[in-house]
C-alpha cells in the first residue's frame, strides 16, 4: 500500500478530484492542440493564450485517468505566466524526470510526478499533457499521440 | 471453503481445485499477494500438459513437417497432422481438409477477407458486421471495401449489449455478400444468437463467418450444427500456445478460393510458367508452419475435452452469475454488457475512477484485469465511454477470487475517491 501512495500521491489525487484550469477555454486562445493516448483512450484538448512570448492563460478539457488528469492540471498551473522558453525547458525537465534520466531537476511541486516512473505502463499517462503542450507551443494545431 | 468447493463440484460436476493444480503459473505471488488471474479474455494460462508436450517435442521429436523421409520428420508430421484431427473433432468439422492452421483469429479473418471476399464482392455490394466487433473483425473488411468499392453495414445493439435482430433482417438484402460477426463478445460477454443469424443469412444465400475467439474456451462449437461457413479462433485463448489459430471453412468454399500466401508447402508442382497448387488444407499453409504451437494446441484440446466442456461451461456460468451479483452490490459500479445470454466477461465502470487506475490498483492486490477499449473502440463509443475495466474468467477461477476482486474494488475507491 505504501508504494501505491508513491504513485497516487495526495497532490495527484487532489488534482484528479479537482482539476485546475479545467473546462476553461480562455478568450483569445491562439495556440491549441489535442492529445490522445490510443492505448487507453485518454484524450485532452489544451488551449493557450500566448502574448509577447508569455503564456497568459491556459485551460484544458477532456477525459483521462488520475495520473493523466493530475499531470495536465499541475502542468497548467506551472506554465501560467511563464515564457515559452521556460515552458519548453520545463517540458524537457519533466520528460527527463519521468524517464528517470535526471532525478535532480528542480521542478517544484511537479516532483510528485516522479513516482510514476516505477509504473512503466503509466508513464505515457503522465506525459500526455506535456506532449500536447509541446504541440500547442509549436502551434501544430493537430492531434498528438503518446504512441 | 470446502463447503463452497463441495457445492460447486456437485452442481456442475467440475472440480476447480483439481483443475487449478494443472496450471503452474497460477501458483505464484504477485506483489506479495496470491495471483488472481482474471485476464483470460486477453489470453489464458497454460496447463502443464501443454507446456510438457511442447518441451517433449523440442527435446525428442522435432523436425520440419511434411518434408523429410527420416524418423524425426515422420514423428513431427504425425503429431502435427494428429493435432489437425483433434481440432476437427473439437469443432465437429466434416473433414480435416476444412481445418486451416493460421497464426490466430486475426489472420484467419484476413485470409477470408482477401481470398474469399475480395474475389466475391463488387462495387456497391455489402458486407454486414455488428457494432460489437473486435477490431480484427472490422479492419479486414474495411480493407476489402477499399479494394472493391463494397460497403460495410453495421448491425446496431441495444443498451444491454444485444444485437437488434430486426435491424439485421432489414440490412440483409440482395446486395449482402457476407455476414461476419462475433460469437461471444470479448468486451461485453454477450453470446450472440448465431444459429438464428446463420439461418436468416442462408435463406438469402449469404455465407457467415463466426469470430469464435472467445467461444472456443468456454462453449461447445459444433460447426456442422451451427452450419457456419467460416469460423475463426485462437489457440492462446483456449489454454494453448500463442501464434497458432484455426480457420474452419466449408470445403466447397475453400476449394474455390485462391491461395492467400505463396511459397513452399502450398504447391504441388512449380515451373516458372505455372504453379499447380496443393490440395486442402495445405493450399492455405505456405511455408514452415508453427509446428510446436500446433502440436501444443492439440494438447490443449485434449485437456479441455478431458475435463468436459459442458461441465466447464456450467461452472463458469455459475461463477459469472456470482461475480455479476457481487459486483452490482459495489456502490457506483456499473456493468457494461447485461445481455441475457452471457459468458465469462464482466466489463464495468466505477464512478469517479478511470479504468486504468482500477487496473493499476488491482495489480497491487495481485489481481490481473484488463483496462482499456478491448480493441472495440466503436463499441466503447456506443456506450459513451473511452475504456472499461474487464474481469474475464477461465475454468480455473474461483468464488474466492471473485471475492478478492470485490475487496480490491473497495480498495480502489478508498485510494482514489
Ligand atoms: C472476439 C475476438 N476476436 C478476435 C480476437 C483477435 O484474436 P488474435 O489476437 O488471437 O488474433 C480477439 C482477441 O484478442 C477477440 O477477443
Amino acid at each position: 500500500m505504501s508504494d501505491l501512495r508513491d504513485l497516487y500521491e495526495e497532490v495527484i489525487l487532489d488534482h484528479n478530484r479537482n482539476p485546475r484550469n479545467f473546462l476553461n477555454k480562455p478568450d483569445g486562445t491562439n495556440r491549441k492542440a489535442h492529445g490522445f493516448n490510443p492505448l487507453c483512450g485518454d484524450e485532452f484538448a489544451l488551449h493557450l493564450v500566448v502574448e509577447d512570448g508569455i503564456i497568459k492563460d491556459v485551460g484544458f478539457e477532456g477525459t483521462g485517468c488520475a495520473i493523466s488528469t493530475a499531470s495536465a492540471s499541475l502542468m497548467t498551473e506551472a506554465i501560467k505566466g511563464k515564457t515559452e522558453e521556460e515552458a519548453y525547458a520545463l517540458f524537457d525537465k519533466i520528460h527527463k524526470l519521468l524517464l528517470q534520466e535526471d532525478r535532480s531537476a528542480d521542478v517544484g511541486k511537479l516532483a510528485v510526478l516522479a513516482g510514476v516512473h516505477a509504473y512503466p505502463t503509466r508513464v505515457k499517462c503522465a506525459t500526455l499533457a506535456w506532449h500536447t503542450l509541446h504541440a500547442a507551443l509549436e502551434s501544430e494545431n493537430k492531434t498528438v499521440t503518446t504512441e | 471453503m470446502s463447503t463452497v468447493k463441495q457445492r460447486i463440484t456437485t452442481t456442475s460436476g467440475f472440480d476447480v481445485e483439481k483443475a487449478r493444480q494443472d496450471f503452474p503459473a497460477l501458483h505464484q505471488q504477485v506483489r506479495g499477494k496470491p495471483l488472481v488471474y482474471l485476464d483470460n479474455g486477453a489470453s489464458a494460462q497454460k496447463p502443464k500438459i501443454v507446456i510438457d508436450t511442447i518441451s517433449q517435442l523440442y527435446a525428442h521429436d522435432y523436425s520440419n513437417v511434411h518434408r523429410g523421409v527420416h524418423a524425426l520428420a515422420e514423428r513431427s508430421t504425425k503429431a502435427f497432422e494428429g493435432a489437425r484431427e483433434k481440432v476437427r473433432q473439437f469443432i465437429n468439422a466434416a473433414s480435416t481438409r476444412e481445418i486451416i492452421f493460421v497464426r490466430g483469429t486475426t489472420e484467419a479473418i484476413n485470409l477470408v477477407a482477401q481470398s474469399y471476399a475480395r474475389n466475391n464482392v463488387q462495387k456497391h455490394d455489402e458486407i454486414i458486421i455488428t457494432h460489437m466487433e473486435h477490431h480484427s473483425n472490422i479492419v479486414p473488411w474495411q480493407l476489402v471495401c477499399e479494394q472493391t468499392g463494397a460497403l460495410l453495414r453495421v448491425v446496431p445493439i441495444n443498451d444491454s449489449g444485444e444485437l437488434i435482430l430486426e435491424e439485421f433482417e432489414k440490412l440483409l438484402g440482395p446486395r449482402t455478400k457476407l455476414v461476419a460477426l462475433v460469437h461471444v463478445s470479448n468486451a461485453l460477454g454477450t453470446i450472440n444468437p448465431v444459429r438464428q443469424i446463420i439461418k436468416l443469412a442462408h435463406a438469402q444465400n449469404v455465407p457467415v463467418l463466426l469470430d469464435s475467439a472467445q467461444t472456443a474456451p468456454h462453449l461447445k462449437v459444433d460447426v456442422q450444427q451451427l452450419d457456419c461457413d467460416f469460423c475463426a479462433f485462437s489457440g492462446h485463448k483456449m489454454y494453448g500456445p500463442s501464434g497458432i489459430g484455426v480457420l474452419y471453412g466449408k470445403e466447397a468454399l475453400l476449394d474455390a478460393m485462391p491461395p492467400y500466401h505463396g511459397g513452399g508447402e502450398m504447391i504441388k508442382y512449380v515451373t516458372f510458367e505455372k504453379t499447380e497448387y496443393n490440395e486442402l488444407p495445405h493450399k492455405f499453409e505456405a511455408g514452415t508452419p508453427n509446428i510446436a504451437g500446433t502440436i501444443g494446441l492439440g494438447a490443449a484440446i485434449d485437456y479441455l475435452t478431458g475435463l468436459d466442456l459442458d461441465a466447464i461451461a456450467a461452472y463458469e456460468h455459475d461463477l459469472l452469475g456470482y461475480a455479476a451479483k457481487a459486483a452490482s452490490e459495489v456502490p457506483g459500479l456499473r456493468i457494461i454488457g447485461t445481455a441475457r445470454e452471457k459468458a465469462s466477461i464482466l466489463s464495468f465502470l466505477l464512478e469517479g475512477v478511470h479504468a486504468h487506475d482500477i487496473g493499476t490498483i488491482l495489480d497491487h492486490e495481485g489481481i490481473a484485469v484488463r483496462a482499456g477499449h478491448h480493441c472495440t473502440m466503436p463499441l466503447m463509443r456506443r456506450f459513451g465511454v473511452a475504456a472499461t475495466a474487464r474481469a474475464s474468467f477461465g475454468l480455473y477461477n474461483t468464488r474466492e477470487e471473485v471475492d478478492a476482486l470485490i475487496a480490491g474494488l473497495h480498495k480502489v475507491k478508498e485510494v482514489i475517491c
